[in-house]
């Protein structure tokens, strides 16, 4: 599991120039500072995961549960409550202050993100079918599955087969992206090709697990 | 304004020339040969310019003992050392692909007259 995790915002992608002048394009994150609520360890909670807020919210759009859970703390109350699940928590205390120092360029980074939704999608786009003939008479069928299964052996149609559906709007994590800037006084950071999700969506950025030696 | 914007001020360049397409140019570009690293001039017409802000490209044709040659800058690339527009073009659209299918005097553009 990760030892070091953050979360942020989605800006958008950009590009910049590495010391050889070549382009890279990276995806811009806003990572704001982010105030831990709650340190969870293996004794008390099973397992070790630090909890975390980031943002601002108004007191009075806070409901009662949670404006009492930011005062156990004394943690200003935040825009989200997000769970950093953690290898070690220890050194960790509740109303510490994490910022995007805390990674630094050239480390590889894990991205985890909801993925912008595509409604129901057909085989083609889903699952990368190839669909059908554009010609030799194709008739109305060029972007249809083909066959599901066979005929009166099973005479049904096996569970999982892959076809249309909703598809998007799920949880996906790109691995192994390069951290190329990291930016405390903007509270940018800058990660190498594309990151899941929409503009202004969040984000979990978290160190390398299967990084290599 | 893009929310990238200002991670991208910091690699725009101030010293591009306004040049459009049918211009001459010439690139001035810095070429890396090992650990020397020395000027190279590509000189040629534009052909296209495409983009908008750090992502803007433009293409330079020319003819290279017969062969066409065309190269893609970044106009914000730090590879090119400075561009120097040569002469302006008198040309009627934004993408001159057609200058691919002439050869010799046909591929000539004519020189845009300033008025006094």
């Amino acid at each position: 599991m990760a030892t070091k995790a953050i979360v942020g915002e989605k800006v958008g992608m950009t590009q910049v120039w590495d010391d050889q002048n070549r382009v890279v394009p990276v995806t811009v994150l806003r990572v704001t500072p982010v105030r831990v609520v709650q340190v969870k360890r293996p004794d008390t909670d099973g397992y070790s995961a630090l909890q975390v807020t980031y943002g601002m919210k108004k007191a009075k759009s806070l409901t009662k549960p949670e404006a009492g859970h930011f005062a156990k703390g004394n943690v200003d109350p935040g825009a989200h409550l997000v769970e950093l699940r953690l290898d070690d928590t220890n050194g960790y205390e509740v109303g510490q202050e994490i910022g995007v120092d805390l990674l630094e360029a050239g480390t590889k980074v894990d991205v985890t993100a909801i993925s912008k939704g595509k409604g129901y999608a057909g085989g083609m786009k889903r699952h990368n079918f190839k669909g059908l003939g554009a010609g030799h008479g194709t008739h109305r069928k060029h972007r249809a599955p083909g066959s599901i299964g066979a005929c009166a052996t099973p005479s049904r149609v096996f569970k999982g087969t892959r076809m249309a559906g909703r598809m998007g709007a799920e949880k996906v994590t790109t691995l192994n992206l390069e951290v190329v800037q990291s930016d405390p006084e903007r509270n940018l950071l800058l990660v190498k090709g594309a990151v899941p999700g929409p503009k202004g969506g969040l984000v979990l950025v978290r160190d390398a697990v299967k990084a290599g030696k | 304004m893009n929310p990238t914007d200002l991670v991208d001020r910091a690699s725009l360049r101030d010293d591009v020339p306004a040049f459009s397409p049918g211009d001459t140019l010439k690139v001035h570009v810095r070429v890396v040969e090992g650990t020397r690293e020395r000027v190279q001039v590509f000189q040629g017409v534009v052909i296209r310019r495409q983009g908008s802000g750090l992502h803007e490209t433009f293409t330079v044709r020319k003819v290279s003992f017969g062969v066409g040659v065309e190269r893609t800058f970044p106009v914000h690339s730090p590879i090119i050392q400075k561009i120097e527009p040569v002469t302006l073009g008198d040309v009627r659209r934004a993408k001159l692909y057609y200058l691919r299918d002439l050869r010799g005097k046909a591929a000539k553009i004519k020189e845009k007259r300033v008025p006094r």
